[in-house]
């Protein structure tokens, strides 16, 4: 089981969060581009605002998965942010949970993530993206071109799990 | 076939997405379930279930891989929106499904007089759980199969199968409760949504989770709370029949029953003994890496079995709801 509460930052010192935006931004076109079937099953939910924590990460981020125009934020955590639903995790948890590698019952049952608020917008969420048929770090590893070899690297790093196309 | 031949079971799995069905047929299911959108099916949860479009895409891919997909339309209908189900089943016909699982009395009738070389699974919510009972549906609505009721021993299955005409599934793997299935109405006494005419169990639109000043974790359905977890406690899934409530001389006590899984992987050559011709996994609101992990398993287990081997999947124990399994009524009719 996680401990929550203290945050222990991984592998990235002070980032500045200006640096990672360009990131967050391209990680959420990709995903509006590649998969729009995931805001129909978002439904009503699309128009939420999700608080996503990594807990061992010295930001946290705000996605508003509207299909009109999602955006993914990165805050620091010192910030004050209205939201609907509030998701806190390990980092490497929360990648896991996206790319379809761990089941988020059995998450929940161990208390290895935290879930507050908005349930119904939780559970879209949690469905929409496991409606991707392929692995969505992956694919965005491949999306970053030139850098993808290094971002791959990182990711293998953090799950420490090799990781193949297929 | 004679009743006395034993052949390996179909395993038949859950899916709640195009990409679910996909991943559980790669995984080596025989046969999938699934359902359409709308309260027509038992698992209507935010973001699951299927288009017509979708329906069609994923009976072509099962057919390419040469399984089966099953369709559920497990509900209750409820007057005035009779049509809402019989559309359903009007789709699922047209799509040329496999079968439609059914629980509902009326919807029977409709498919059996409309369609009457369609297939009918009868449904666990239907609640057969006697040879009486399940050879009314035969008779009248020339019913293929049944979906037991995780009510009855296998000593009690075996018997029932000696004495009805049609296919026995039984469940072996996942969330069970002991209600008379098809026949709860906890839900929709604190909701006034129900499990079995909306198709929804604690519907997630009333759930909330809270934590309190000492990290514990606050479940609720609607106005009422359900548990309270203790930091390093499991937790259960958030319905009225598996929280804790203060009773005489008791507080936090699992009134009902409590987070459990049903596992009957050890008794899996007692079923197929049974005249079990259908092996059935619950999970449609479960995720991709739930249905990889344990229907690989099974059919690992099953295939084991069949070459007289032991098979080993003790590794399903961190997927089950609170960290415990049962196998249930299967076993015992105590099971607490």
């Amino acid at each position: 089981m996680e401990e929550e509460g203290e945050v222990y930052p991984l592998y990235l010192p002070s980032l500045p969060l200006f640096l990672l935006q360009p990131i967050l931004n391209h990680i959420v076109e990709f995903v509006r581009r590649k998969n729009p079937d995931i805001f129909m099953r978002l439904g009503p939910s699309a128009n939420k605002i999700f608080l996503i924590n990594p807990t061992d990460l010295p930001f946290f981020l705000i996605l508003k998965p509207n299909h009109l125009r999602p955006s993914l934020r990165a805050y620091n955590n010192k910030t004050i942010i209205d939201h609907d639903v509030y998701i806190s995790a390990k980092f490497i948890t929360l990648l896991k949970l996206i790319d379809a590698q761990t089941d988020s019952d059995a998450l929940f049952f161990n208390r290895d993530i935290k879930i507050l608020g908005d349930s119904e917008a939780m559970v879209a969420l949690r469905n929409a993206l496991d409606d991707l048929d392929d692995s969505l770090a992956q694919n965005l590893i491949d999306s970053f071109g030139l850098l993808s070899a290094p971002a791959g690297k990182f990711i293998n790093f953090l799950t420490g799990k090799p990781r193949s196309k297929n | 076939m004679t009743k006395s031949a034993q052949k390996i079971p179909e395993l038949i799995c859950p899916a709640g997405t195009p990409a679910s069905l996909r991943t559980a047929i790669d995984a080596g299911a025989d046969a999938i379930y699934c359902g359409f959108i709308g309260p027509t099916n038992a698992r209507n949860f935010p973001g699951l279930n299927f288009t017509i479009k979708q329906m069609e895409q994923s009976l072509n891919y099962a057919r390419e891989r040469g399984a089966k997909l099953l369709c559920a339309i497990n509900s209750f209908a409820t007057s005035p929106n009779i049509d809402i189900w019989k559309k359903a089943i009007d789709d699922a016909v047209f799509l040329g499904v496999d079968a439609i699982i059914i629980a509902d009395i009326g919807m029977a009738k409709y498919v059996s007089e409309k369609y009457p070389n369609m297939r009918i699974h009868l449904s666990v919510q239907a609640g057969a759980s006697s040879v009486e009972a399940i050879n009314f549906y035969i008779d009248r609505f020339n019913i293929k199969r049944v979906v037991l009721p995780r009510i009855l021993t296998i000593s009690e299955i075996k018997k029932i199968h000696a004495a009805i005409s049609c296919e026995i599934e039984a469940f072996i793997f996942g969330n069970i409760g002991m209600m008379a299935e098809g026949r709860c109405s906890l839900t929709n006494y604190v909701s006034g949504k129900s499990t079995n005419m909306d198709g929804v169990c604690s519907p997630a639109e009333f759930v909330r989770y809270e934590e309190d000043e000492n990290h514990n974790l606050i479940s609720r359905l609607g106005e009422y709370m359900i548990d309270c977890i203790e930091c390093g406690q499991s937790a259960g899934y958030p319905t009225i029949c598996k929280g804790r409530y203060n009773v005489k001389h008791r507080n936090g006590y699992y009134a009902f029953e409590e987070p459990i899984s049903l596992n009957l992987t050890y008794l899996l050559p007692d079923l197929i003994k049974a005249g079990v011709s259908a092996l059935k996994i619950e999970g449609r609101q479960r995720s991709k890496s739930y249905i990889r992990e344990v229907v690989s398993s099974f059919r690992k287990a099953v295939d084991a079995y069949a070459r007289g081997e032991q098979p080993n999947i003790d590794n399903l124990l961190a997927l089950t709801e609170g960290h415990k399994q049962t196998e249930g009524a299967f076993k015992s009719k105590i099971w607490r």
